[in-house]
């Protein structure tokens, strides 16, 4: 346990170079890294401007599938947004206060995973162009968008909780800003100046500061619930078997929040190996993770079951047809869905061995991000591909323009992600300050505890 | 005048020759895409003819159902669309804005008939095939859907002709492609409005239907169902 504490005993000076050492040094693997993820990126735009030019025709599209993996990206990439904002949010209202270095990792991969994922819907429209015909602007025709569609409700969605993330995000950045202001020189000073908007640290500006986090906190979550249901309804208010379900806003939003927190375990990992931040991102952050992937694997797998029973039992012969095609033409999919979200991660995170083994947590999670891929993939085409009409069912396999578009965003959140990581305050450094103050070690017996003293919201006002 | 457009077709009449096919694609301008494109499923026919085997060989039997737009009176494409590209006209058509569409394809992913179709590619017409191009509506650009119209070009003709001479419609004046094709007239088409109409006759015939009629939304295309007996 002591080795967890290691950071209360060095000095700040110290604390800010372990911090913050993906800003400091850059070096050439850095520049491989991102150029080979701007190669995969301008790929992927070429291949893009290339589908835009020809026709959606060059994907694997038909009738009936007519919206294929780009659509399963979106609502992929979307997912993934889940966790960060949500799960810092909610850590910081119930004070959990091992969150300090996730936090600021987490919500980043909010913001750029809504930034990616935002773009499918636009990718795959069949006259990119003319996309400006969703947005309401005053028109000489009195045109305006329908807003009975749930597409346009998805747009206002998505546009709220990415303004409202990266608020979120900035909000919380500004006293690290500081710091990094303080410490940096020549550009990067000048930059920090700017963005950390002269904040001092004096008492009146930290209880600000604090208000407008935890107000923030709590604004987020129901714009976060709401998104994911919103997606859901893209799918649910459609007259297509296996979409149109009443429960699919919940169980979108515990499949987001599933494969969110398995992607912040990714990224975390990652930027501990890469940042070699292992005596701040310590075992123990990963042990609290996986309890709640655990938890929702738990919840997912309710989730489809009870969805899959209503279905079987029923044998409503429209629905039944897309259920029981994934017994044929979609089992590899529908095996590597239930073997990745359930049947190899739920028993492996019920043990503290391999919540506590980074690279065992690691494994699951990426098998998590995969399995959650994939029922997005059945979700998404499978009901299409048995609608109705059985005269016109039709099954769909993406094309290699498809999959490039698809590696292209992974390569965009990744080259986001790490131009980030060289600019701006990748570990909450001040949060991680405050959580040490707080933090006080206790010897019991043999062994020791955290012991941590904190200040309630009454007694803050009163001694102001 | 106030109008509602509306087709019946009789199965007992269909025998599945596709003639409303082929006068459907030449009328309304409609791509011919080849076998390769087909066989991926991306037929642009406006109306399509379903053909469902009853029994495995031998003593198969084929059924036939022809299925164009149903112009439903509560039509699930409308109300996905995000810019109005679909809508319904005052005579209870169900249309679409080929300039206005953006290509979400939603529309046809909430059509129960999947009736719509896409522009995957921009078509062409090599010469001398241009010359078949009907002048009366456009060719649709890449990245737009498009479906039966219930030849909304030849109902405008008609419209304009009556009110030109000064009379109403009378009852099988407006008759869109396949109507007009159909060998062994299997397919009516006529004004709700009118009750004295052909079709206005068929709506009350006792052996109608509607394609999942469960779903709620009331198409305007009603399928008058097979008599067993002699020949059926």
């Amino acid at each position: 346990m002591s080795g967890e504490h290691l950071l209360a005993r060095t000095d700040e000076a110290q604390l800010y170079r372990e911090l913050s050492r993906s800003n400091l040094v850059t070096t050439w693997k850095w520049f491989a890294g991102a150029g080979t993820l701007a190669l995969v990126l301008l790929w992927g735009i070429g291949v893009f401007v290339y589908m835009m030019m020809t026709g959606m025709g060059v994907t694997g599209l038909n009738r009936p599938v007519f919206w294929g993996i780009l659509i399963v990206n979106f609502v992929f990439w979307i997912g993934l947004s889940h966790s960060g904002t949500l799960i810092s949010a909610i850590l910081r209202l119930t004070h959990a206060t091992w969150r300090a270095p996730i936090l600021r990792a987490a919500e980043a991969m909010t913001a750029f995973s809504l930034m990616v994922g935002g773009l499918f819907p636009l990718i795959h429209l069949g006259r990119n162009w003319r996309f400006y015909y969703t947005i309401p602007y005053p028109n000489e025709r009195g045109l305006w968008p329908n807003m009975r569609s749930p597409l346009m409700w998805d747009a206002v969605a998505i546009n709220t909780y990415l303004i409202g993330s990266l608020t979120f995000l900035y909000v919380g950045m500004i006293p690290d800003l500081a710091i990094l202001r303080d410490k940096s020189e020549g550009w990067r000073r000048k930059q920090y100046s700017i963005l950390s908007l002269g904040f001092r640290g004096t008492h009146a500006e930290w209880r600000r500061y604090h208000r407008a986090s935890t107000l923030f906190a709590i604004l987020i979550i129901p714009v976060a619930v709401s998104v994911h249901s919103i997606v859901s309804w893209d799918f649910a208010m459609a007259k297509v078997p296996g979409w149109h379900s009443t429960i699919f806003a919940p169980y979108f939003v515990v499949g987001a929040i599933f494969s969110g927190i398995a992607g912040v375990v990714l990224v975390m990992a990652v930027l501990r190996r890469v940042f070699r931040l292992e005596r701040v991102l310590t075992p123990l952050h990963f042990d609290n993770l996986g309890k709640l992937l655990c938890m929702m694997s738990l919840i997912w797998a309710y989730f489809y079951f009870a969805e899959f029973l209503t279905v079987w039992y029923n044998r409503n012969p429209e629905e039944w047809e897309v259920f029981s095609s994934y017994g044929k033409s979609y089992l590899p999919v529908f095996l590597l869905m239930i073997m990745c979200n359930f049947v190899i991660p739920f028993p492996m995170l019920c043990m503290k061995k391999v919540r506590r083994s980074i690279p065992a947590i690691f494994f699951a999670s990426l098998l998590i991000v995969v399995g959650m891929y994939c029922e997005r993939i059945l979700i998404v085409t499978a009901s299409l591909a048995r609608r109705n009409d059985p005269f016109i069912w039709h099954n769909y396999f993406p094309t290699w323009v498809e999959l490039s578009i698809t590696a292209a965003s992974f390569a965009m959140f990744g080259l986001l992600y790490m131009v980030f990581s060289k600019i701006f305050p990748i570990m909450a450094i001040s949060d991680i300050k405050e959580r040490l103050f707080h933090t006080t070690e206790r010897a019991f017996g043999g062994a020791s505890a955290e012991a941590i003293a904190r200040v309630e919201e009454g007694e803050e006002e009163g001694s102001a | 005048m106030k109008h509602r457009w509306a087709m019946a077709i009789d199965l007992d009449r269909c025998t599945g020759c596709g003639a409303c096919v082929v006068a459907c694609t030449a009328e309304n301008n409609i791509p011919v895409i080849g076998e390769e494109e087909a066989a991926k499923g991306r037929l642009m026919h406006w109306i399509r003819v379903n053909r469902y085997w009853e029994e495995e060989n031998p003593g198969a039997r084929a059924t036939y159902l022809p299925v164009p737009c149903q112009h439903c009176q509560r039509a699930p494409c409308e109300i996905v669309c995000p810019v109005y590209a679909t809508y319904h006209s005052e005579d209870g058509l169900n249309a679409m804005v080929y300039n206005r569409c953006i290509g979400t394809r939603y529309c046809s992913n909430n059509c129960p008939y999947s009736v719509r179709v896409f522009n995957w590619y921009d078509y062409r017409w090599e010469k001398p095939l241009d010359e078949q191009l009907s002048p009366d509506l456009s060719v649709r650009s890449r990245g737009v859907m498009e479906k039966c119209t219930f030849c909304i070009q030849r109902i405008r003709r008609v419209k304009d002709k009556a009110a030109g001479e000064g009379r109403k419609i009378r009852d099988g004046e407006v008759q869109p492609a396949c109507v007009q094709t159909c060998p062994p007239g299997a397919l009516i088409f006529g004004d709700l409005e009118d009750p004295d109409s052909a079709i206005s006759r068929l709506f009350k015939d006792p052996r109608r239907f509607r394609l999942f009629e469960h779903l709620g939304t009331e198409p305007h295309v009603v399928y008058l169902k097979r008599r067993k007996g002699a020949g059926a």
